[in-house]
């Protein structure tokens, strides 16, 4: 405690610090995190550029709202774009001419809000990928897992309802299909669909009512979860790879202040300017060149953003399956790939409790896996990603065909097949390799490292030398647990009664034996192996 | 009267008479000349018309028949038209290696265009059909580019996409790029339909409209088209654009964070 | 089964047994080689940077990081310069980009480069001047001593029994019962988003009488305008692109017309409701709804751009490939008396994307 005359000599800000200190108790906050650390790697920095650019989102899109009218009136377009002089179109959509052509910058905002968002998205699915492959998911980490997903999933949504909002041809073929593809749910979807666009399609109130949608509620549902998320990194700590050193109950890196303040500070900087580099050279989405909306008209290659091309390619594939009975239509050509789209979305968001369910284990992790060691999962999540990359050729598949020379019906055949096929068969290749790399570190820390030096034996024999790796190398490598399977426990009871099995436990075992039995993972090396091997290394 | 027999002997008489007799027959040619043009014409007709017979027996009667009435391997050309010759061979699909394949691509044109002329003036000849447009027709003159703007979209950008960078159709069949496809094709193409395009002749798509529809298309898909925000990523929408994203964009931060999270180079020790 | 029942033995040794004999801020410590081959050597000695030894180095790092910082004004000045100088309607020619919009590149690559070189100045500052001393700071387990959670359980028991929930019943279940009611007037007043679908979805502008009328040239079309292999598209007469309702009528009337050769027309109701080979399909997708249109006029099928169902024109536009589930609705067309083309009828079914009430 500092008297009231040292006070008056203290500097200016510390007498600011202190005043808001005791308003605001920041010193107890600031003891907590100004030093915090954090670790060095590039990919733990993927979910940076989706918090920047999600900021860079706001501020583009703050500005846009100053000139965009989200109004459906009609009105003649006399603008500086020649080529639609004259033309009818929504007041969206003459608006967004003039943000292109006639507000200075406009152009430019407009551009980073559209490439920012498509790096935004892009950003999230890799971090989200990272966060998968490395096992950053496990405990206490999954609440945030969700978290991340439902940015993922509600950044989609945002993205759509942005990208239709300046009423041209293309969004308005994206909305109509967002609307057939309401109308297929039983029962609800003419209710729905007639709610959603205040009558029959396209009316006039879809752009105002998306707008409210695109800048206000989601948003504003994400930026609840940004914070959350954000917290959540701050309060579990960052993970780290397994190193010398590092450990499960500490984090090692450099410090907030003043570090991470100038890198990370200083890449937001970094994101914001090759994304506004990107927009100076790069056109996005030429509402001018696709015309205002009408639904009679369409052109081809109508694709939605590429967040959306999953969703694209499970439509397209579907067959044309239809049940009609009892003066009812059961669209199931459209209504089974929007199940599937919210099915396969969310076995990813799941699976880190299947996972703890299968290995039981309640223990906070910290140390991040290497994707070979957890040869399941990353099989797993290759065979997913497998599957959602199929999908995305299936959502451009007329541009796939037209690019390669192929028949469209043909490509649409691959992806159909490849949906099924191609999950299995990544899920086995992936298996083996990270089998063989397991094998390989294995090999690495018993016998060395193979060096390319060809030796040749006074016998004539000639071997290659190999020389024993650092200590660091050896722990890195053998840091990893390894599981055991989950067997079904005894089934009498110290009271010699039978229980019963239950049928959850069965699939327990059967699935925890997949993931971590025989042939499942290579057994680590030992030190008894380790050692039987190096003292007996001379008679090589 | 004798007056005039007593200068008959007059030394310029013959001069006179040699006089009158170049305009007589100077006045009759000019009388009968044109004529004896058009039958000189007639003459050169049914010589190109001979002539582009002869290009077609060696280069397109294999597939069409000797008649232009078809075979197996090839529609018959009755009726056609000189506009539909005039786009064929002009953007070289004719002759073509194959009847095989889904569809007949674009390649080098291997004619002159008065050996096309003749070509078109033969299967003209065979049957009433659309003849060549004249530049007129198909010239930029007085086109209003906002109403082809919007023709473009009712009617052909369904298959040519928003700019006419083309699409995909059926079982490997597409609707080509239009850039640099010349005015005149344009209009041939839009007149007589050809291969599997539909055909919008003049009583659906008036002769005003298709001039409308290629003003536009010089105004955005030609070399010299203006694209604003940058680099136009093929015209071709979300898809070159999300590639683009990812590739560029997010491929160009991840570079960047690598280089934020790398070690610094270290001090050599001594 | 909870895992709680499983052995303990399944589950692998804590990492921190394995790695014994670490010390906990471990810069530099080794521990014996002889205990565990594998053993945490603990942290590896801090190496100095050429800068952190170099004091030349050193000063070039800080005149680098202090020329990014002037490069970032200098092309902030350059922005507004740009801003202020180039009109928005220049263009300009720069290759590879095409003709591009002058003030969008100049824009784009000044704040770009502004931008950038304030971040590039603060990471190559961090990276090269500031300390690089690895720090390794404690976990704390996140889950509260059990005596915490003692205490919570305890104080929640009290607050409950003081608040008598569980013993005034009634008290319980009218609060339940108001806060479950009260949503509801929240779902009602959406109840006037938009009308109820009645038979909206069912009809379309088409009537008896009505003449077909060219988008291209709006005049009503004539049979012989109509030659085989041509592609037209047609309204209801009437309709006007200036109408309010234009958008929401031509969504569901907008119609495609060709001419198919008699002899070709392989469904028989397509030919009785054709005229002399002209038929009118409707050009909405019963898939989804997009303007399907990608005629193809020797094969006679019809493409849509968004899913790629194909349709036979020539056989009651079937399906033959594609998501959707059902043919184009045909619009049964004749002559009048002037020699128009016109409409003998609505489409007899809902046009447009299948929906649960169409049967």
């Amino acid at each position: 405690m500092s008297t009231a005359q040292d006070r008056r000599k203290a500097p200016a800000g510390e007498r600011v610090a202190d005043w808001a200190d005791g308003r605001l108790g920041i010193y107890s906050l600031a003891k907590a995190n100004m030093r915090k650390i954090f670790p060095d790697h590039w990919s733990f920095m993927l979910g940076e550029i989706c918090l920047y650019s999600f900021i860079i989102i706001i501020l583009t899109g703050v500005y846009l709202t100053l000139f965009f009218h989200p109004s459906m009136n009609e009105v003649e377009y006399h603008g500086s774009y020649v080529p639609l002089q004259g033309q009818l179109m929504s007041e969206a959509f003459a608006s967004t001419l003039d943000i292109s052509f006639d507000v200075r910058g406009g152009l430019l905002i407009r551009q980073i809000h559209h490439w920012a968002a498509i790096i935004f998205l892009a950003g999230m699915f890799v971090h989200m990928m990272r966060v998968f492959f490395t096992g950053a998911f496990r405990k206490p980490r999954e609440i945030n897992w969700l978290f991340g997903f439902l940015l993922f999933v509600l950044g989609m949504f945002t993205g759509f309802t942005g990208y239709s909002l300046p009423d041209d041809l293309l969004s308005g073929t994206g909305v109509r299909f967002t609307q057939g593809a309401i109308l297929s749910m039983p029962i609800v979807g003419t209710y729905i669909s007639m709610f959603l666009f205040g009558g029959e399609f396209p009316g006039t109130d879809f752009v105002a009512r998306f707008y409210s949608i695109h800048i206000l509620l989601l948003p504003g549902i994400m930026l609840g979860l940004v914070v959350g998320h954000l917290i959540l990194v701050f309060y579990h700590k960052h993970t780290q790879f397994a190193g010398p050193g590092r450990t499960n109950k500490n984090v090692v890196g450099m410090p907030l202040l003043p570090v991470y303040m100038a890198k990370a500070g200083g890449f937001f900087f970094l994101v914001f300017g090759v994304i506004s580099a990107i927009a100076g050279i790069a056109t996005v989405n030429p509402i001018w060149v696709l015309g205002p909306y009408r639904p009679d008209q369409v052109s081809t290659g109508a694709q939605p953003d590429w967040y959306m091309g999953f969703a694209e390619g499970l439509v397209r594939a579907m067959p044309g399956w239809e049940i009609n009975f009892w003066g009812h239509t059961l669209v199931l050509g459209v209504f089974i790939p929007l199940v599937l789209f919210g099915l396969f979305l969310g076995i990813i968001a799941l699976y880190p409790f299947i996972e703890s369910w299968v290995t039981g284990d309640k223990r906070e992790h910290h140390i991040l896996d290497r994707p070979r060691n957890a040869p399941t999962r990353t099989a797993f999540g290759v065979a997913w990603v497998t599957g959602y990359m199929i999908m995305l050729i299936g959502g451009g598949n007329d541009i796939v065909a037209t690019h390669f020379h192929l028949s469209i019906n043909a490509v649409t055949w691959f992806v159909r097949i490849g949906f099924f096929a191609g999950p299995v068969i990544a899920f086995i290749i992936t298996k083996r390799i990270c089998l063989g790399l397991q094998r390989r570190d294995r090999e690495k820390v018993l016998h060395g490292r193979e060096t390319g030096i060809i030796k040749r034996l006074p016998h004539g024999e000639f071997i290659e030398v190999h020389e024993p790796l650092s200590q660091e190398q050896m722990y890195t490598l053998t840091a990893h647990e390894q599981y055991q399977p989950a067997e079904i426990g005894p089934t009498v009871d110290e009271n010699g009664v039978e229980r019963k099995v239950t049928g959850s436990e069965k699939l327990r075992a059967k699935l925890s034996e997949s993931y971590y039995g025989e042939g499942a993972q290579i057994p680590k090396p030992t030190a008894e192996e380790y050692r039987e091997i190096t003292s007996g290394h001379g008679h090589h | 009267m004798k007056k005039l027999s007593a200068r008959r002997r007059h030394p310029l008489a013959a001069v006179v008479v040699l006089l009158l007799a170049l305009l007589f027959s100077g006045g009759l040619y000019a009388v009968f000349a044109p004529t004896s043009k058009a039958e000189a014409d007639e003459t050169a007709q049914s010589l190109t018309i001979e002539e582009g017979k002869k290009l077609y027996s060696v280069g397109c009667a294999s597939c069409h028949g000797t008649g232009g009435q078809g075979t197996s391997d090839g529609p018959s050309l009755v009726g056609v038209g000189a506009a539909a010759v005039d786009f064929q061979v002009g953007t070289g699909r004719m002759p073509a290696a194959t009847s095989q394949g889904p569809q007949v691509p674009k390649k080098k044109n291997i004619y002159s265009q008065a050996e096309i002329d003749q070509l078109a003036a033969y299967i003209a000849s065979l049957g009433a059909g659309p003849a060549i447009p004249t530049e007129e027709q198909y010239g930029p003159q007085g086109a209003d580019i906002a109403k082809g703007g919007e023709l473009f979209r009712t009617n052909c950008a369904q298959c040519h996409n928003f700019t006419g960078k083309g699409g995909a159709l059926t079982h490997g069949k597409y609707a080509p790029d239009l850039e640099g496809v010349s005015p005149k094709h344009i209009y041939e193409a839009m007149e007589t339909g050809p291969q599997n395009m539909p055909s919008f002749p003049d009583t659906t798509l008036s002769e005003e409209n298709k001039k409308d529809i290629i003003a536009y298309l010089d105004a955005v898909n030609s070399s010299k088209s203006e694209s604003p925000g940058g680099l136009e990523l093929g015209g071709l929408g979300p898809v070159s654009e999300g590639l683009f994203g990812w590739i560029f964009g997010l491929g160009g931060l991840i570079a960047v964070a690598v280089w934020v999270a790398a070690r610094t180079a270290k001090a050599k020790k001594s | 089964m909870s895992s709680q029942e499983i052995p303990e033995e399944n589950l692998p040794a804590e990492q921190s047994e394995q790695t014994a004999g670490h010390d906990e801020h471990g810069h530099g410590a080794l521990s014996p080689k002889d205990e565990h081959p594998f053993a945490d050597p603990g942290l590896p000695p801090h190496e100095h940077r050429i800068q952190d030894v170099d004091e030349r180095a050193a000063k070039r790092s800080e005149r680098s990081v202090a020329l990014m910082f002037t490069v970032s004004m200098l092309a902030t000045i350059a922005f507004i310069a740009a801003f202020v100088a180039i009109p928005v309607d220049r263009s300009v020619y720069i290759f590879p980009l095409g003709h591009i919009s002058a003030l969008n590149f100049a824009l784009g690559m000044t704040l770009g480069i502004a931008l950038f070189c304030i971040g590039a100045g603060a990471v190559h500052w961090a990276r090269t001047l500031m300390s690089d001393v690895e720090i390794a700071d404690e976990r704390h387990p996140i889950e509260a001593e059990p005596e915490v959670r003692e205490k919570v359980f305890a104080d929640f028991k009290q607050g409950a029994k003081e608040s008598a929930l569980g013993r005034r019943k009634l008290i319980r279940n009218t609060m339940f019962g108001a806060l479950t009611l009260v949503p509801l007037s929240g779902v009602v007043l959406l109840r006037d988003l938009g009308p109820l679908p009645e038979e909206k979805l069912r009809h379309t502008l088409w009537s008896r009488g009505k003449l077909l009328v060219n988008m291209n040239t709006n005049e009503p079309l004539r049979p012989s305008d109509v030659a085989v292999g041509s592609l037209t598209f047609a309204k209801p007469e009437g309709l006007e692109e200036h109408d309010h309702e234009f958008q929401n009528e031509i969504a569901k009337a907008a119609l495609m017309i060709v001419r198919i050769q008699p002899e070709n027309i392989k469904d028989k109701r397509e030919l009785e409701w054709s005229h002399e080979g002209i038929v009118a399909y409707s050009k909405i997708c019963t898939h989804v709804g997009c303007p399907i249109s990608l005629y193809e006029q020797q094969t006679h099928h019809v493409l849509c751009p968004c899913h790629q169902s194909t349709f036979d024109l020539s056989d009651g536009a079937r399906v033959i490939f594609g998501p959707a589930g059902h043919a184009l609705p045909q619009l049964r067309i004749g002559v009048n008396d002037e020699g128009y083309l016109e409409a003998l009828g609505d489409f007899e079914e809902p046009v447009g994307p299948a929906f649960w009430e169409r049967g």
